[in-house]
């Protein structure tokens, strides 16, 4: 290779640097988190310290290379050794690495032990994947809810929504309801999925861990500092993955006392709204807002789906038929197609509302469904 | 063999007229071989379209051009088509084209399964490809295949069940070939010792072949039957497990990894002695580690597998077992450094494609090493980190060597040089625009981004940018390829028998182009033509 | 070297690879039973044993020691049922005998068969976790709107890892399909639709 071709391969990465440089600029993330657990902030330097060897090995290996490239070519009438092995060399290169190995494997295995060894835990949550949505159990409070993808996101995510991700606030990480959990408190969490795998994740508690339907995983943190931590799921769970994110709220336990007091008072508040009779324009407008977290994905925001797998609502038999059999077809699901059941997911009011909605802007019947009518269809 | 080096384009030179006789009916490894090259090209062209369409999904955030659903079917069908419609079958065209010549064989041992063995492959891909036209579209649950995912695919599961079923008949039959033609075709005096190393890579390569394509034939078996017939293997409904199909999957799915990597290794081999004009350092020890690392395969497939909850003695043993792949494959790295030391190194492309494979391979490696470490993959694991590393170990590795491995053999194939300034552009605009396409994937997946994701957060923007930009252009220098091998194909300056000055070998000995059928007959092989003859 | 001798050669490899092949096809299947074999030596997947009443109280056991057992509940969406542990935890000795309780009822109008399906975690405590009767031994029908309370009797074994101070026993109920009205007539029970 001329010099010339060197200086022009040159200037071209100067101008790889010119491209990167700003972007460097703009802080962004290119390490790991340090987290805010023990363990998160274990994975960290253990992350540094491995990725550290790396860089030196990589030095010595790769400084090698280039002085002999530099040097050992013909262009330069070098002769050509005839050498074609060394026991001596080739055992300390064996025997290096295995030191370096070694040495790699003490803190691993340190770090690995601790994690999976929960001890004295304070409190239990369990966590169950759905496709699309997160549902987390306050075992030794009697209370949980879904967690589902925001839906200020979800409206953005569409792909004609013409609404630019840069405006919407943490973009595709935010949910409706967060993990609240107390902080310096050991949490043990239990994680199982109804009907895929998926994979729970949030980077800053420093571990990720696969939910599988039928059985149970188990994983424990200790968060450190209070703040909001946001993840996604990590295993390709459908064609929703992408949307299925994980905020953790971590607070004091003070607030976590109240938060749980004020979770479990809207337990009862949410009894009363299946009792209650309500007004059309409220489930009109509930309706609408649970359609668009938790149908628009598949049926579209205007209900046209995507056949054939999401059928459209518009003018659909099913819509525009028996009422019975629509909130059927919402409570129990279509088995064997892609239609899931809402029934053990949402609350009777919530139920009532969609279908209203649905049947009124999709089935052009002007309907009301109360959540009494939801409780009356029993699975045929 | 002296027939063959005294008289240019002999009278065994006779091709079989017309394109069905020549092509469709033939048994001539050669014409074998540059079936399967040109296949994998293709293939590698098609996977490569779909993935320049997911770089284009994700150059911005928000959906622009695919549904989430279509963009689940395209990164499955780009990995199930650069696996195994491209890499793999690409070395079992060179292995097609240069072994025979390498040992002294006439041709391969079973001619006949040889032509059966490529084109099955034509009809593998073919079913595979078809179901984007089907209702409910592609495979869409990722090459794995994991249940009970997969179980919710259409009608294609039974094509893609199928198709693998094809790719692994042809991939066994290419396998045991090999396996035939090493142990029992070689020229009296080609003792094992003796052999190039792309032969050795390639003989343990089809042992590993024909010893995981039926597990995964399996694994895919019992999808076909729990999908179809009922059963439950996988399905934890009645009483099945999904995780044990995740640990026949990579019990077949890491020694795969090898299958991909290990050829690559032996063409590099071939490659730098020959233009360091130096033997190649540790013959032997190469050889061992080859072994070694093939060996060491069986035993770390649940490194692919840390976060499903494994008891703490099973995280330990898998992650130890899997660091010491890192020694063989140093090894490996240190010997191609040491045969450049001292050597008198000229920079053609194929050395030049080499020495880009040992840096960037073992950038991929160094990311081997930290994803080796479990903890530490609780974070690593299903992120951009892991999509560049096996990037960085398949393109900048596999592909790499395949390029390298053309460029060398090229002259041979052709009997013309190729354009060695095209071959320069071609090598730097490749070069740098695959670091920029998957270099920036590292710090994605550091700063959290998952995989198979259509869309992601905003604070992901930049670097995927970047990598969008450095796909496109990778993508599009290699139409530069095309061009530069069509246009060597059809003339050039004419090339020697040896080629290049350094390069030792029983291929170099036949004249450019190889005639159509090399060796007759079983000439007594002459350790000075050896890369490793008498000096050891 | 004849062709011929060649020939024969790569007559013999062929056999033997293909006798390979044909062994590792087989031997993908091989690892299903393996698995389980496997799992239940290292307790790899949390699938728990099973033993007869006789087999427990063999061994002496430490009377002060105490391990929590934390009881789950999942019901797979496609299963119209309620299902739910009596109590959230149980402190046991282990190397005593227990019992518990599960709650189910039927949401539906129509007989339905579910099929429990236990796990533990950490996986390595399923080994130390001995059921002797267990709703998830079978397929349960419940006919419509039909409540049950369903017993566990277990024993967890004084072998038990010093360093495992909690456990958690999980049911997952799946449907297992509903009566179709001739079966219902036949009066077939919980064997009606097993695979």
């Amino acid at each position: 290779m001329t010099t010339h071709r060197i200086r022009s391969a040159f200037y071209f990465l100067i101008f790889l640097m010119a491209v990167w440089l700003p972007a460097a600029q703009a802080e962004l993330a290119l390490n790991l988190s340090e987290g805010v657990t023990e363990f998160s902030r274990d994975v960290y330097q253990l992350h540094m310290i491995v990725l550290w060897i790396c860089v030196a090995i990589g030095v010595v290996v790769f400084g090698a290379m280039i002085y002999s490239i530099a040097k050992h070519r013909k262009s330069k009438g070098n002769k050509p050794a005839q050498f074609s092995h060394s026991t001596k060399a080739e055992v300390i290169w064996t025997i290096i690495p295995i030191i370096i190995l070694i040495v790699m494997a003490f803190p691993a295995t340190r770090v690995l032990i601790k994690m999976e060894d929960p001890k004295d835990m304070d409190m239990t949550i369990k966590i169950t994947g759905y496709q699309w949505k997160w549902r987390y159990d306050y075992l030794d409070e009697g209370f949980g809810f879904l967690s589902t993808l925001d839906r200020k996101s979800n409206l953005a995510r569409q792909p004609d929504s013409g609404i630019d991700p840069e405006t919407v606030p943490n973009y595709l990480l935010d949910v409706d309801n967060p993990l609240v959990v107390p902080v310096n408190t050991k949490i043990r969490f239990l994680l199982t999925a109804d009907d895929v795998i998926h994979s729970w994740w949030v980077p800053a508690l420093g571990w990720k861990r696969d939910a599988i339907p039928g059985f149970i995983n188990q994983a424990w943190t200790e968060i450190l500092k209070p703040g909001v931590y946001r993840g996604q799921c990590a295993e390709l769970c459908g064609k929703d993955h992408g949307f299925m994110p994980v905020v953790v709220k971590a607070v004091s336990k003070e607030e976590y006392r109240q938060w749980v007091a004020q979770m479990k008072g809207e337990q009862v508040q949410q009894a009363k709204m299946d009792q209650k009779t309500w007004s059309k324009a409220d489930l009109m407008a509930k309706g609408q807002e649970i359609f668009e977290t938790q149908c628009a994905s598949c049926h579209q925001k205007n209900g046209q789906g995507m056949p054939p797998a999401f059928p459209s609502l518009v003018d659909s038999a099913t819509v525009k038929g028996s009422l019975e059999g629509l909130i059927h077809t919402v409570k129990f699901g279509r088995p064997g197609t892609a239609m899931s059941a809402f029934g053990n997911i949402l609350t009777d009011s919530d139920l009532a509302a969609v279908v209203t909605y649905v049947r009124n802007a999709f089935g052009q019947r002007d309907d009301t469904v109360q959540p009494q009518d939801v409780a009356a269809v029993t699975q045929s | 063999m002296s027939h063959a080096t005294t008289h240019e384009h002999d009278h065994h030179d006779e091709k079989p007229k017309g394109f069905v006789k020549r092509w469709l009916l033939t048994t001539n490894h050669k014409d074998i071989g540059t079936l399967y090259l040109i296949f994998a090209l293709i293939m590698f062209f098609i996977g490569g379209a779909m993935a320049l369409i997911i770089r284009l999904e994700l150059f911005q955030p928000g959906l622009q051009f695919v549904q989430p659903d279509f963009f689940n079917q395209l990164t499955t069908v780009h990995a199930l088509a650069m696996i195994f419609g491209a890499v793999m079958p690409a070395f079992v065209g060179l292995a097609n084209w240069m072994i025979p010549m390498m040992i002294g064989a006439p041709d391969m041992a079973l001619p006949r399964m040889n032509n059966w063995s490529f084109w099955i492959m034509p009809f593998a891909f073919a079913i595979l490809l078809s179901t984007f036209f089907m209702d409910g579209g592609a495979p869409a649950a990722g090459w794995t295949m994991y249940p009970p995912l997969v179980l919710q695919g259409g009608k294609n599961v039974a094509f893609m069940v199928f198709a693998i079923h094809l790719m692994g008949i042809s991939s066994i039959m290419g396998a045991i070939n090999i396996i035939a033609t090493v142990l029992n075709m070689r020229a009296p005096g080609m003792d094992f010792l003796k052999m190039p190393l792309f032969v050795w890579t390639w003989l343990i390569t089809a042992f590993l072949l024909i010893a995981v394509m039926p597990v995964l034939a399996g694994a895919v078996t019992m999808i076909l039957t729990d999908h179809y017939f009922g059963t439950s293997f996988f399905n934890a409904a009645g009483g099945g497990d999904p995780v044990l199909y995740q640990h026949i999957f990579w019990f077949f799915g890491h020694p795969e990894v090898y299958i991909l990597i290990l050829p690559a290794f032996g063409v590099i081999s071939e490659i730098i002695p020959a233009f360091a004009r130096k033997p190649l350092f540790g013959y032997t020890a190469m050889v061992y580690a080859t072994a070694s690392i093939a060996f060491l395969s069986f035993i770390v497939w649940a490194h692919h597998m840390f976060t499903v909850g494994m008891p703490l003695g099973g995280e330990l043993f898998f992650m130890y077992a899997t660091m010491l792949i890192a020694i063989p494959t140093g090894v490996k790295i240190f010997n191609w450094v040491s045969t450049m030391w001292q050597g008198a190194m000229t920079f053609e492309a194929p050395m030049l494609w080499a020495i880009a494979f040992v840096v960037l391979f073992t950038i991929g490696g160094f990311s081997g090493i930290m994803l080796a470490i479990a903890p530490a993959d609780f974070q690593y694991h299903d992120t951009y980190f892991v999509v560049a590393h096996f990037h960085y170990v398949l393109v900048t590795g596999a592909v790499f060597a395949i390029i390298a491995a053309v460029y060398y053999w090229l002259p041979k194939w052709t009997g013309h040089m190729y354009d060695e300034k095209l071959a320069k552009w071609h090598f730097w605009l490749s070069v740098i625009s695959v670091n920029v396409l998957f270099f920036p994937q590292h710090f994605l997946g550091l700063a959290g981004m998952p995989r198979r994701i259509p869309d992601y957060a905003t604070q992901f923007v930049e670097f995927n940018m970047i990598s969008s930009i450095g796909a496109f252009v990778f993508g599009f220098s290699q139409l530069l390829f095309v061009y530069l091998v069509w246009k060597t194909a059809k003339g050039g300056e004419k090339a020697s028998s040896r080629v290049w000055k350094g390069a030792k070998g029983l291929e170099w000995t036949v004249p450019s182009p190889a005639p159509h059928h090399t060796f007759q007959d079983n000439a007594p092989v002459n350790d000075a033509d050896l890369a490793h003859g008498s000096a050891h | 070297m004849s062709q011929r001798h060649v020939d024969k050669k790569a007559r013999k490899t062929i056999g033997v690879t293909l006798g390979v092949t044909v062994l590792m096809f087989g031997f993908a299947f091989a690892l299903v039973p393996l698995y389980n074999v496997f799992c239940e030596i290292t307790g790899i997947n949390g699938k728990t044993g099973r033993v007869s009443a006789s087999e427990v109280n063999q061994r002496d056991f430490d009377p002060n020691r105490t391990v929590v057992v934390q009881f789950d509940g999942t019901v797979n969406s496609a299963l119209p049922w309620q299902f739910h542990p009596r109590q959230v935890s149980m402190e046991v000795v282990p190397g005593k005998l227990y019992t518990t309780e599960f709650f189910a009822k039927n949401l539906a109008d129509r007989p339905v068969v579910g099929q429990a399906v236990p796990s533990v975690a950490p996986g390595e405590a399923s080994l130390y976790f001995n059921k002797t009767e267990c709703f998830c031994f079978t397929e349960q029908t419940l006919q419509p709107h039909e409540e049950v309370w369903m017993p566990v009797t277990f024993r967890v074994s004084p072998d038990l890892p010093e360093d495992v101070h909690v456990m958690t026993l999980s049911y997952t109920f799946f449907n297992k399909g509903g009566l179709t009205p001739a079966q219902e007539k036949a009066g077939q029970g919980s064997h009606a639709t097993g695979r």
